[in-house]
């Protein structure tokens, strides 16, 4: 039972890593631009079918990751050219309605280039074997892969926000970026490098996801709603809060929805606790975020100056 | 000696690490005009924040005749008679100056959960807001959307909403700032002719104005009260020539 | 000197009679379109009408919290969802009596808009919008999960409501000249709302809560009672719905569909409430007629809603009354 429950804490972590990488760029893109997209998830999904095309070339996935990551970077600079950056001073709702639209476009577009059936990525050779866990019980080294380095990113980015100069101008940008302009900086070259940066993270997601789960149009939309939900409760504009939401919502998604049913059956009959099980199990994450907000209703860690 | 009309008891308030309001108590007589001077940072429009509710204090009291609000929320203080203005114009740029008067008066008059009914045509409203309007002199003015107003006037309004919740003390935050030497001129005639309707605090930097106004004159000086006594008492007060007023006088 | 156009129509800065030629000829339409119908065949016209006017009642309650309040609800759609079930539950229980279902339909609305909104309503600007879609998605899991009522596929509803005997919504020209009515009745009362106190002191927290604050109002309260009323009237449209489709699934409430209500607002323009039923029609057409062209119609629709966001300021009803200024200049 405990190496069920090792084995479930590691899928959690897994998944918790991913929401980090795709809820990074979602709340550094509202911390210093304040700009809600909803068109994050669709970079995603987007990495995750270009990783797919490139490798149907080149037959290598290190070569189809770094084309992928290079061609969301480029189709998330084209979007922030043409639409976002016209956008940085409106309304949330004017934002909203916006990337909705992207979202509608994506999807669809998705389907008339790729086709509607799920396509898969395989993984890559060097890491397609298992180990053996504690208890006897075999976990894929991918997802391993996918925890290392996701951990590795969180690391870069703490080096990068935290002591570099970049990210010393990124993190004044998010609390005062006309202050920043008025200091020589270019605003708005910062504001593409933020937004590119962020959309590569979330492309890196999808690719490193797409050999586990399949590829399918409407991908981002689930995922994206996670990643609001993190970067509600880490505190908007903070990647710290992000990390340590993503990883909390990681694990208690996963855990709950492993032994919702087998707890709730300790307080009621198999049969109920089988309908409500799955019902409660999905709600957690949401149920969380009412209980965080009502406790701190700027996040966990709110960047300061909110 | 009647009971003051606010009472302020050893107020403190921190930010960060940073003390702004320090072992701070002051007391309004009935009917008097209190300025509070001071120099920049002292934390006079914290001050008026902790009276107001919009901040709460980390110790102390606020008596409000005779009755505790500390921890009353500020609508609440509102609606038991504390009205305020802002130093920082606070107004319904959308509406029109009319109805940001009317709206005070609303709030004093009757449900305002009332769901039936144009706002827009009460007079029992609109002909109190008037008269407000018309005591500082924006009667023309009323249907202007507020946000056309020049800053004057933005002013001039702020004090009108102020009047007609008919309070029962008035906290004015800086109510010259910013404007010209004729528009300062006409807001101390303003003020001179509601002086004694109902008690007043004042915190102005505009000396002349200072001076001209007020019954008793408290300055604060780094979150407390340095000196407070009727306005001869403040201008011969050694500590206080030493400390801010030397600059301030010509 | 002219006199400042009241709240309900300042929003639009149209032309002077904006606020009564506007709702009129809409009305007028959607009065004359049963007789056009036959053109079409099969009620489709109908159908289609009646499935604009229901969305049209839940764009207009959100209106009334987003256009005049500044509350932007991104899980408005769980009150259509409510609505709806409380129809298909009560139906799968051999209850199909309006004077019944109606009144559960709005006291679940209510209810749940009260809860919700109690602490939603503790929250500002994108911290508001997350937590009101983390509790649409709570409702749309718990229909998904509800087994004895379809789950995830749906329940279909056998026969639609009657009232004390009568199927009134048994014919389709009957039921589109009552949901007529509904949604008359729902523009008449938002419109109402703004222009009495309440709507006033609404308005005012939308500009200025710490103004307001002061003033004595205590901004929570109203706001929790505007959430309550959009939420009625979402769970109305949400029990006409479940009518006309003879059907309720969880989909009736994903935060797609939240989504799309505040398209539809802002497609419209904002702050008008007659902007939110035009924004209702055009989605809606602009999706049939669309969809009818090409399977993939949202590939067009994605970029036009970005263009009527980059180029549209004030949704549909701003670009006329735009037009409308040129020519009267």
């Amino acid at each position: 039972m405990s190496s069920l429950v090792s084995i479930q804490i590691l899928n959690g972590l897994q998944l918790g890593v991913l929401l980090f990488l795709i809820a990074a760029g979602l709340t550094l893109v509202f911390g210093v631009m304040d700009f809600i997209n909803l068109a994050h998830g669709v970079q995603y999904m987007l990495g995750a079918y270009l990783a797919v095309t490139f490798y149907g070339f080149t037959g290598s996935f290190l070569i189809a990751l770094v084309l992928a990551l290079v061609a969301t970077l480029a189709f998330a600079l084209a979007l922030e050219v043409l639409v976002f950056r016209q956008l940085y001073a409106r309304d949330h709702l004017d934002h909203v309605m916006a990337t909705f639209g992207i979202i509608l476009f994506v999807d669809q577009g998705v389907k008339l280039v790729w086709g509607a059936a799920p396509l898969s990525l395989p993984v890559p050779e060097l890491f397609s074997g298992s180990v053996t866990m504690m208890g006897g019980l075999l976990y894929p080294v991918w997802r391993l892969v996918i925890i290392g380095s996701g951990l590795a990113v969180a690391v870069g980015l703490y080096v990068l926000v935290g002591h570099m100069r970049v990210g010393m101008l990124v993190r004044a940008g998010a609390t005062n970026a006309p202050l920043v302009s008025a200091l020589g900086i270019n605003i708005s070259r910062l504001f593409m490098l933020v937004f590119g940066f962020g959309a590569m993270l979330a492309g890196f997601a999808g690719v490193m996801i797409a050999p586990i789960l399949s590829v399918e149009p409407g991908m981002g939309d689930a995922i994206l709603i996670l990643a609001f939900v993190v970067i509600v409760i880490g505190g908007i504009g903070s990647i710290r809060g992000a990390f340590v939401a993503a990883l909390m919502i990681g694990l208690v998604d996963t855990l709950g929805r492993s032994f919702a049913v087998d707890v709730l059956r300790l307080f009621m009959g198999p049969s109920p606790a089988r309908t409500v099980g799955p019902a409660l199990a999905s709600m957690l994450i949401y149920v969380l975020m009412a209980v965080v907000l009502t406790l701190r209703p700027a996040g966990l860690f709110p960047a300061a100056g909110r | 000696m009647p009971e003051p009309v606010l009472r302020l008891e050893h107020l403190r308030k921190s930010f960060g690490g940073l003390l702004v309001i320090d072992d701070l108590s002051l007391e309004v007589a009935p009917g008097e005009l209190h300025a509070i001077i001071g120099p920049n940072g002292a934390g006079k429009t914290t001050l008026i924040n902790q009276i107001s509710g919009l901040i709460s204090p980390d110790a102390g009291r606020v008596v409000f005749g005779g009755r505790d609000i500390t921890a009353l929320p500020a609508h609440a203080r509102a609606a038991a008679g504390l009205a305020r203005s802002f130093q920082v114009t606070s107004i319904l740029p959308g509406f029109s100056a009319l109805e940001n008067v009317a709206l005070a008066v609303q709030a004093r008059s009757g449900s305002s959960l009332r769901m039936f009914g144009r706002a827009a045509e009460e007079e029992e409203l609109n002909a109190p807001a008037l008269a407000a309007l018309g005591e500082v002199g924006l009667g023309p003015r009323a249907d202007l959307p507020a946000a056309q107003l020049s800053h004057g006037e933005k002013r001039a309004l702020e004090l009108a909403i102020a009047l007609a919740m008919a309070p029962k003390l008035l906290l004015l935050d800086e109510p010259m700032a910013g404007t010209g030497r004729e528009e300062t001129a006409r807001l101390v005639e303003l003020l001179r002719g509601i002086k004694g309707r109902f008690p007043m605090v004042l915190v102005e930097h505009d000396m002349t104005a200072v001076f001209a106004l007020a019954d008793r004159i408290s300055v604060l000086i780094y979150g407390r009260v340095l000196a407070s006594g009727t306005p001869q008492e403040v201008r011969a007060d050694p500590k206080v020539a030493a400390a801010y007023l030397g600059d301030e006088m010509e | 000197m002219a006199k400042a156009a009241p709240i309900e129509t300042r929003a639009a800065p149209a032309v002077a009679h904006a606020g009564v030629a506007v709702p009129g000829l809409i009305f007028g339409v959607l009065a004359a379109l049963p007789a056009a119908a036959v053109l079409a065949p099969e009620n489709y016209l109908l159908a289609l009408g009646t499935r604009i006017m229901t969305f049209a009642i839940a764009a207009v309650a959100l209106d009334l919290i987003v256009g005049y309040g500044a509350l932007v609800s991104f899980g408005h759609a769980a009150f259509i969802g409510l609505g709806a079930y409380a129809v298909g539950i009560l139906a799968a229980h051999g209850i199909g009596e309006l004077l019944i279902s109606l009144p559960s339909a709005l006291v679940a609305s209510v209810l749940f808009a009260l809860a919700t909104g109690a602490v939603s309503l503790r929250t500002r600007g994108v911290y508001f919008i997350m937590i009101t879609l983390a509790f649409g998605q709570m409702i749309f899991f718990t229909a998904s999960s509800l087994a004895p009522y379809g789950g995830d596929d749906g329940l279909t509803i056998a026969s639609r409501n009657i009232l004390l005997g009568l199927p009134i919504f048994k014919d389709p020209r009957v039921l589109y000249y009552l949901v007529f009515a509904a949604l008359a009745g729902t523009f008449f009362l938002c419109r109402a709302i703004v222009g009495s106190r309440f709507g006033r002191v609404l308005c005012g927290a939308k500009e200025n809560p710490t103004r307001m604050a002061t003033l004595g109002f205590e901004v929570y309260r109203f706001q929790l009672v505007a959430y309550a009323i959009s939420g009625a009237l979402c769970g109305l449209a949400g029990f006409l719905l479940a009518n006309a489709n003879d059907f309720v699934s969880p989909a009736y409430m994903s935060w797609q569909r939240s989504g799309e209500l505040i398209i539809m607002v802002l497609l419209g323009g904002i702050g008008t409430l007659y902007g939110a039923i035009i924004g209702a029609a055009a989605y809606l057409l602009i999706a049939e007629f669309l969809s009818q062209w090409t399977e993939y119609w949202q590939v067009i629709f994605g970029p036009f809603l970005v263009l009527v966001v980059l180029f549209g300021r004030g949704g549909l009803v701003g670009l006329f009354s735009q037009i409308a200024r040129k020519r009267h200049a």
